[in-house]
């Protein structure tokens, strides 16, 4: 477990009023917050998994949930039946290394809700720790909270295609290796998703990510669009780990490579090896 | 003289309590320097040859016609490698290349389509287990391989590992070796059948002589010899060096080369092409008047740096239950044969320690998962009682110090993971190196067919038929011999060919080669298309059932047949051609369009290839 650094930004306040989150928020933050009632746990897992067990006092909010009301009206509409109020600390975890969980934190972000932290671990690491969990379902009373998009952390197709011809812009596929070999929006460099976990945390440590984008030559003050394969998760998993890496201007492609085959678009493809039959399965 | 490393007192335990220790082959700057290098590059600093000569050096070879990626080739000496080492792999694998690591015929291993700028990251991982991949690949001394049954087999004269192990810490980083007109290979053998030291620049086997009422180490020492585009098989230096003179005429062939191999032809600038050109006679006679030299001139600082003594595994292993044979309620086995004692027969032979066993796990043309390196690092540390593992030149891992009455358990976990496959020790296990999957000199995917070989093989049980057991089956992508098929009973190289007016895979098929200290290369004999390999081979199995004399084997026949000393029908390479005439041919392209492409495609066949890194 890697709680230092994010500890140390999960400065509280002295008045009492609600505490900033860092990006990824650690097992003790989030046990300590949960004690004080001061936060919004959110299981983005299948109901079912949710009904089974989840982390003390979390409500749920099945993934498939979110991409089914795809509109910011509807995600805010949700975000209050939560209890989710504009001031309110959300702590989102998943069992999906974490892709799950930052495709909705994204959401929320993205709707105006900016004080969403992930969990530093799935729900199998944190039970594995021996941490505790509940079966009660939990419900709050309804909260109000004000819709104000944030269009500077989203990309539509036609963003992406303009980006070619915009230096200082760059497109991230989070695919894996091969699947990215095999086609992806030209110009896009590959950052797969299994880079920026580690062991025992959905995200490696900043100064990681920093050294392995800076290895790419990639500059700080670049504009980085993340996609993946179809509705955003594994991107919206690299979208933070850029964040987390220091990047101030990152975007999230939410309808990834699907809409862009869908719609069409050129492909860059890569047929000269046979790559595919070096995988062990 | 001969300690034995299991101790008799020691109560029976499971695993050792004491890890192996970390080897520290790599260094850290090293990564550091890499990644600088790599920014330099792209941003235009450094000119191309330059930096691929870097790159090479330190283990990153050009991916297959895209040079963004590489192929980290991780240098593991006589293929050892510890758990930790494993589940490493396991992790960098996932993170920085496709999830999946590859044994090579080298005892490295590699992971294929790394980006570049990854590469040392990779790098950096590695060192924090001991592993490097310095001079993996590049002009210098490649990795130095060992039996994997080093140790373990029941008719060396000494264990050779820690010589193998000394050996590559003296020339690692050494100097003498950075920029030798070619790459530079260096083989040890437990005995006179296992281990590849006629086809490599230096092979030795452990030997040992009395000498005044005691018994002397030493080695039988080869030189010359070299599997590529033009083979040779390596000669004899002397009967007998002993182990106070191995530094030495190590050193002096490296020397010899460094002054006189070609440095201007890249295609003939191995070492056996300057033995060939010389004169075997006047090469021995300059290499002993060279190691002279040698012995008078190195210091006794230098010399001090080949340290056999500190490479020698001093852990006392506890001893085993007695059981002699294995344990097998039936000397053979077949198809039917329950899974177990198929595979008991199949990948296990006894030690010369009683009690522990040699369990082979077989892989596909030597592929293996994240998930299945880590179930196997947790049962080397359950079940060996040495804690590391040995990968093997058959692209197989073997897992040493099993007790006997373990291997059941040792069984089912390893089938767990899907990696108690029959066969490591047959027929089936295939050889293949990466061909089109990912190197710019391959014609063909060498690497698919082994694996198919191997899953039809194993479908018609044919690992279960003893008298296939000693034959071999080995696949290489282009004319050079990645995948060593010059060494196989019946050898594959790639090509394209020509055929009813369309581009064909054929593979260019070799019969009668054969490995160890007696080993003789294979013979040429007629071009197969790619898809009509199994067949051929299926074929030839036939032919051999028809016409064998008794108790011969199939390696046996085929080696008479390719001298022309064939009994029955098919006396020689030509009656052999004739009766597989019908088999290679292909029908019309219409009819069967699938027949004309190769393995793991899906359109029309074209040759493709890219300068080779192999030379640097």
């Amino acid at each position: 477990m890697r709680a230092g650094a994010a500890k140390k930004k999960a400065a509280k306040t002295s008045s009492g009023s609600a505490v900033q989150l860092p990006i990824v928020c650690d097992a003790d933050t989030l046990r300590s917050l949960v004690r004080k009632k001061a936060v919004r746990v959110v299981d983005v897992r299948k109901a079912d998994d949710y009904k089974q067990e989840h982390i003390p006092t979390a409500v749920s909010l099945p993934l498939a949930r979110v991409l089914e009301n795809d509109t910011p009206e509807k995600i805010v509409g949700i975000m209050e039946e939560l209890g989710i109020s504009d001031k309110t600390p959300v702590v989102i975890y998943d069992d999906t290394f974490g892709a799950l969980a930052a495709r909705v934190a994204w959401t929320f972000q993205y709707v105006g809700h900016i004080n969403t932290a992930l969990l530093e671990m799935t729900f199998r690491q944190w039970k594995e720790l021996g941490l505790e969990t509940e079966k009660q379902a939990r419900t709050f009373p309804k909260a109000r909270h004000l819709l104000n998009v944030n269009r500077n952390i989203y990309a539509d197709a036609s963003y992406v295609e303009n980006v070619k011809s915009q230096p200082g812009k760059l497109l991230v596929d989070s695919r894996e290796r091969l699947n990215f070999l095999t086609e992806h929006i030209p110009g896009a460099k590959n950052i797969p998703y299994t880079m920026v976990g580690s062991n025992g945390s959905i995200l490696r440590k900043a100064d990681e990510l920093k050294r392995f984008i800076e290895n790419r030559g990639i500059t700080s003050n670049a504009e980085i669009i993340t996609y993946c394969g179809s509705v955003g998760t594994l991107s919206g998993l690299t979208y933070y780990a850029l964040k987390l890496a220091g990047f101030q201007n990152v975007r999230l492609y939410p309808k990834s490579f699907k809409e862009w085959k869908a719609l069409g678009k050129p492909k860059e493809e890569f047929k000269d090896a046979a790559y595919w039959d070096l995988s062990a399965e | 003289m001969k300690k034995s490393r299991v101790a008799t007192a020691n109560p029976r335990q499971k695993g050792v309590s004491v890890p192996k220790p970390n080897p520290k082959w790599g260094r850290e700057e090293e990564t550091e320097v890499f990644a600088k290098k790599v920014k330099l590059f792209r941003q235009g600093k450094i000119p191309e040859d330059d930096f691929r000569r870097f790159r090479l050096q330190h283990g990153a070879y050009g991916s297959r016609l895209h040079m963004d990626y590489s192929m980290v080739r991780i240098k593991v000496p006589g293929g050892e490698m510890t758990p930790d080492q494993i589940e490493k792999i396991a992790s960098l694998s996932e993170a920085f290349s496709i999830g999946s690591a590859h044994v090579s015929t080298r005892q490295n291993i590699q992971l294929h389509w790394v980006q570049l700028e990854d590469v040392s990251e990779v790098m950096r991982g590695l060192v924090e287990t001991g592993l490097t991949t310095r001079e993996a690949c590049g002009n210098t001394i490649r990795n130095v391989m060992c039996s994997h049954f080093a140790g373990v087999c029941p008719n060396e004269a000494f264990d050779a590992t820690p010589y193998s192990m000394a050996i590559a810490r003296f020339f690692l980083r050494n100097p003498m070796c950075q920029n030798l007109p070619r790459k530079f290979k260096i083989n040890f053998a437990c005995c006179d059948q296992h281990g590849l030291v006629r086809v490599a620049d230096i092979g030795l086997v452990p030997a040992t002589k009395e000498e005044n009422g005691a018994t002397v180490r030493g080695f039988k020492i080869y030189l010359g010899g070299g599997l590529g585009a033009a083979s040779f098989i390596g000669h004899l230096l002397e009967d007998f060096t002993p182990e106070g003179r191995v530094l030495a005429t190590c050193m002096a062939t490296v020397r010899l080369f460094d002054r006189h191999g070609n440095r201007e032809n890249m295609a003939r600038n191995r070492m056996r092409y300057l033995v060939h050109e010389m004169g075997w006679e006047k090469f021995q006679k300059m290499a002993l008047k060279e190691r002279s030299i040698v012995e008078m001139t190195t210091s006794y600082f230098t010399a001090q740096l080949f340290d056999v003594k500190s490479q020698e595994d001093t852990r006392q292993l506890p001893k085993a239950p007695r059981m002699a044979k294995l344990p097998m309620l039936n000397d053979q086995v077949t198809k039917e044969s329950p899974a177990y004692e198929r595979w008991l027969h199949t990948n296990v032979v006894p030690q010369k320690q009683e009690g522990y066993f040699t369990a082979f796990i077989t892989l596909g043309a030597g592929d293996i998962t994240a998930s299945q390196l880590r179930v196997l690092a947790s049962a080397i540390r359950d079940y060996s009682a040495e804690a590391v593992a040995r990968n093997t030149p058959q692209q197989n891992f073997a897992v040493r110090y099993v007790r006997g009455t373990e291997l059941r358990d040792f069984y089912e976990k390893l089938g767990s993971a899907g990696l108690a496959n029959p066969g490591a020790l047959t027929i089936a296990s295939a050889v293949g190196c990466s061909g089109t999957t990912s190197c710019n000199l391959a014609i063909t995917n060498s690497h698919r067919l082994a694996k198919e070989v191997q899953r039809k093989f194993l479908e018609l049980g044919l690992d279960t038929d003893d008298s296939l057991r000693d034959a071999t089956i080995k696949v290489s992508g282009c004319p050079n011999s990645c995948g060593q098929h010059e060494i196989a009973t019946v050898g594959f190289f790639g090509g394209a060919t020509r055929m009813n007016n369309s581009m064909v895979p054929t593979y260019t098929m070799l019969f009668g080669g054969s490995a160890g200290e007696q080993g003789e290369l294979g013979k040429a004999a007629m071009r197969v298309p790619a898809k009509r390999v199994i067949d051929t081979v299926l074929r030839v199995i036939e032919l051999y059932r028809q016409q064998r004399s008794e108790s011969e084997t199939l390696h046996q026949w085929v080696v008479s047949v390719t001298k022309g000393r064939g009994a029955g029908g098919i006396k020689n390479l030509e009656d052999m051609k004739a009766a597989l005439a019908q088999v290679i041919q292909l029908p019309a392209q219409e009819q069967d369009p699938d027949a004309y492409r190769d393995y793991g495609s899906d359109s029309g066949f074209s040759a493709k290839t890219a300068r080779g890194e192999c030379a640097a």
